[in-house]
């Protein structure tokens, strides 16, 4: 096989796996506001992914450097065509992380409240904006030989805009199942309920995002070309509707795993449909970026190769491992007495 | 398009130094803390966990800025800096792609642990813990400086398809030039590190308060600092016979050297007349000393900066006075160091309370020193970004807008400025407030 086309799949696959892990974290956040009702539950939250979000958003570095190291030429044009978008989400990643990190380590109401504030909405723009990208990627940039004729507001599409709107919900999900698994109390039932209301809405905008992207986008003509490919979004579909099965009976971990799968096979439906592109030009396709005219030298995605193939599995083993330390469900009463966490 | 070259070099500038604000002392105290909490898990004196949970609180407080302003150094190369990202990125990309799998996956997840698994781990597994952190982000630096030491001296590569292709990834990885970046690097950021602890322990034995706690941190830090700033000494020694070697427009630069010489002398007073190309004033020459530092030989010879052409020469001033103010800041590490290791192996340094407020308002000395070493390394490159392949003004992004950058570089320094204001009040406000008293509830929760 050719390494393109390894790349590509490990690309599709970095990404997903990012969205799949700070998925929940961005979740948790953006739900904290509903199931969160006094300061050691709000510590819950934070709590619960204290360990892991650091670990996860490497996820993200990982994709980027990934897309950096074997298709440069996508990388360079897509951070910087996409420049004000990413500049925001960037910003939003500093927030969140420091807020994390600040909020328990000042004094005040005043210090935890504005700290939380911030750690929602940094965790509701990276969620809303991912997807714009992810949107426009999958819908193709407005580019040609004289390089790009967008900006912020024409990313801002309402395709953009339902699949960012596709990944706020699908993260607030999932954010509600995993603080479903990971707490006990009152904040464990309100998640649960959360997400099971989310469901509806979610499942109605997964709809119509399938449907929209056969009018938006090119992405069904592999489909068409390759029909085994149909196996991807079927399996998303299936996964969702799994999800609000086990959401309603209170299945969470099951839930909860059914979550991952639908994410990482949304992710799957619009690559799939993708290829061989990276951004489809919506000008003229022969500006399109595609594997080939955009990636590494052979030898430098040989070399790659070998290092993800090494490295990748020691990194999941080790993440799996801390999951595993952590996996002790959290309440407000035992973290409130608890002055060397969050 | 020329705004826009500035405009994202000064962005590049000012994201890239407030980053190294935090990197060099999560580079240097996380071994110290290691070390704190081996001394705990082998001694069983809760001291010793007392100091490992003080340093550390400050040690996570800095690390959470280090992180997220290192997200925006990626971002930025794809934002602000696309037809360099394309041209090099067969290189470049790889080398950080490395970076994040094999060394910065390690830290982010373990320093996780590290916070909450007092509970959770054992007290042998949890001092792994950090010892992998400090190991992880040493590594980390070793990859993104063999990716600058690309960028200094670019090897293994051929220029193909409009752009520098890898042909010889073992070259990349022995590149001599990123190893001594990576010694020199390294080793001044633990001097940061260890100044940091000195200063911090300084202030409570003048205070008197914990002093046998901070008497030890101070030990522990005196003697890192001995040896990092010697290694710094030597390491930048070897550092310069190369930068005169394979980048002679940077050297003659940093020591505005404007005539080829043989035989060259070191003026210890200069005044550099960049304008009319010379030195308005040179006095106190050591004979030959130029060429001996340069080459290792007095008298080999040593381009001036009049033999290259001006559109190859770096800004002389700004490199030449960082260079000359590092090199001071050395030789003032070297002997504080010495100091402060005779007088804390003594047991002297209550008597010496002087010594001790200079240790405290030194604190600042090596974050400057650090942050005029990346000037001369970075501005002494230009006009290049990688040097003699690819010029700074030829690797910005075609398609941003000046307004674009603009309002990037107010964000970030709005944003940045805001951070560095609670960042200074945390630590300001955790090292005035001295270590937990008493941990005896806090170790019965820990496991054996």
């Amino acid at each position: 096989m050719e390494y393109q086309i390894i790349w590509f799949v490990l690309w599709a696959v970095l990404w997903a796996v990012y969205f799949m892990l700070d998925g929940f974290d961005f979740g948790v956040a953006m739900i904290q506001p509903f199931v969160a009702k006094s300061d050691a539950e709000r510590r819950v939250v934070l709590n619960s992914i204290g360990p892991v979000w650091d670990g996860n958003e490497v996820w993200l570095i990982t994709a980027g450097g990934a897309t950096f190291a074997a298709f440069p030429t996508a990388y360079a044009l897509m951070f910087s065509y996409m420049y004000t978008a990413m500049l925001l989400i960037l910003f939003a990643l500093i927030v969140r992380g420091v807020s994390l990190d600040f909020r328990g380590k000042g004094d005040g109401e005043r210090w935890k409240s504005a700290w939380d504030r911030a750690f929602v909405v940094s965790s509701f723009l990276p969620s809303l904006l991912f997807g714009v990208a992810f949107g426009n990627i999958f819908r193709g940039l407005p580019m040609d030989a004289a390089g790009y004729h967008g900006n912020l507001l024409s990313l801002l599409n309402p395709y953009g805009l339902l699949t960012g709107v596709l990944f706020v919900l699908l993260f607030a999900v999932h954010g509600g199942l995993y603080l479903a698994i990971r707490t006990k109390g009152d904040i464990m039932v309100r998640s649960q309920n959360l997400a099971m209301k989310l469901w509806f809405p979610l499942f109605g905008i997964a709809v119509a995002f399938l449907v929209a992207t056969a009018f938006a986008t090119k992405l069904y003509d592999n489909y068409l070309s390759a029909p085994v490919l149909i196996v991807i979004p079927v399996i998303a579909v299936a996964a969702l509707l799994a999800v609000g099965h086990f959401a309603r009976r209170n299945e969470s971990f099951k839930a909860f795993s059914a979550s991952c799968v639908t994410i990482v096979m949304v992710v799957f439906t619009g690559v799939a449909g993708l290829f061989p592109n990276l951004i489809p030009s919506t000008l003229d396709p022969l500006y399109s970026l595609t594997i080939f005219n955009s990636s590494s030298s052979v030898y430098t995605l040989r070399i790659m190769t070998v290092v993800a193939l090494i490295f990748v599995p020691i990194v999941i083993a080790y993440q799996i491992w801390v999951y595993r330390i952590f996996s002790e469900r959290l309440s407000a009463e035992e973290i409130a007495g608890d002055k060397h966490a969050y | 398009m020329d705004d826009v070259v500035l405009l994202s070099r000064i962005q590049f500038a000012v994201t890239a130094a407030f980053h190294f604000i935090f990197v060099p002392l999560t580079l240097g105290l996380s071994w110290l803390i290691a070390y704190m909490e081996w001394r705990y898990v082998k001694t069983g004196d809760e001291m010793y966990l007392r100091m490992t949970k003080f340093w550390g609180k400050l040690f996570l407080i800095n690390f959470a800025l280090g992180v997220v302003t290192g997200i925006t150094l990626e971002f930025q190369f794809g934002m602000n800096w696309a037809e360099y990202s394309k041209y090099v990125g067969d290189i470049f990309g790889s080398l950080l792609a490395i970076e994040a799998t094999v060394a910065f996956f390690l830290e982010s997840t373990f320093i996780g642990v590290w916070i909450f698994g007092w509970n959770r781990i054992s007290k042998k597994l949890h001092a792994w813990c950090i010892t992998i952190v400090a190991f992880a982000t040493n590594m980390s630096a070793l990859w993104i400086l063999l990716a600058n030491g690309w960028m200094q001296k670019p090897v293994g590569y051929v220029l193909r398809n409009g752009r520098a292709e890898m042909v010889d990834f073992w070259a990349l990885v022995t590149n001599s030039y990123g190893w001594t970046k990576f010694l020199h690097t390294l080793t001044s950021a633990y001097i940061l590190g260890a100044f940091f602890v000195m200063a911090i322990a300084a202030y409570h034995i003048l205070k008197k308060s914990n002093v046998r706690l901070f008497k030890v941190s101070f030990r522990y830090a005196a003697v890192l600092a001995l040896a990092s700033s010697l290694l710094v000494l030597g390491s930048g020694d070897f550092h310069g016979v190369e930068i005169a070697k394979v980048q002679p427009t940077k050297f003659a630069a940093m020591e505005s050297h404007w005539e080829t010489k043989k035989g060259a002398g070191y003026p210890l007073i200069v005044v550099p007349d960049p304008d009319n190309e010379r030195n308005a004033i040179e006095a106190v020459t050591i004979p030959n000393m130029l060429s001996l530092l340069a080459f290792h030989d007095p008298n080999a010879e040593v381009k001036g900066l009049r033999d290259f052409p001006k559109e190859d020469r770096p800004p002389v001033m700004i490199t030449f006075l960082s260079f000359r103010l590092m090199v001071a800041m050395g030789m003032f590490f070297i002997l504080v160091s010495l100091a402060a290791v005779y007088l804390s192996m003594r047991d002297k340094l209550e008597a010496n309370p002087w010594f001790l407020k200079l240790m405290l308002y030194s604190l600042p000395i090596p974050y400057i020193g650090v942050q005029i070493g990346w000037i001369v390394a970075e501005v002494g490159r230009q006009p290049w970004a990688v040097y003699g392949v690819l010029r700074t003004a030829d690797g910005v992004s075609k398609s941003v807008e000046p307004i674009q950058v603009i309002m990037s570089l107010i964000g970030f320094t709005l944003l940045y400025g805001t951070l560095a204001v609670i960042d200074f009040y945390l630590l300001k406000k955790y090292a005035k407030k001295g270590p937990d008293e008493d941990l005896t509830e806090f170790v019965k929760m820990t496991r054996v």
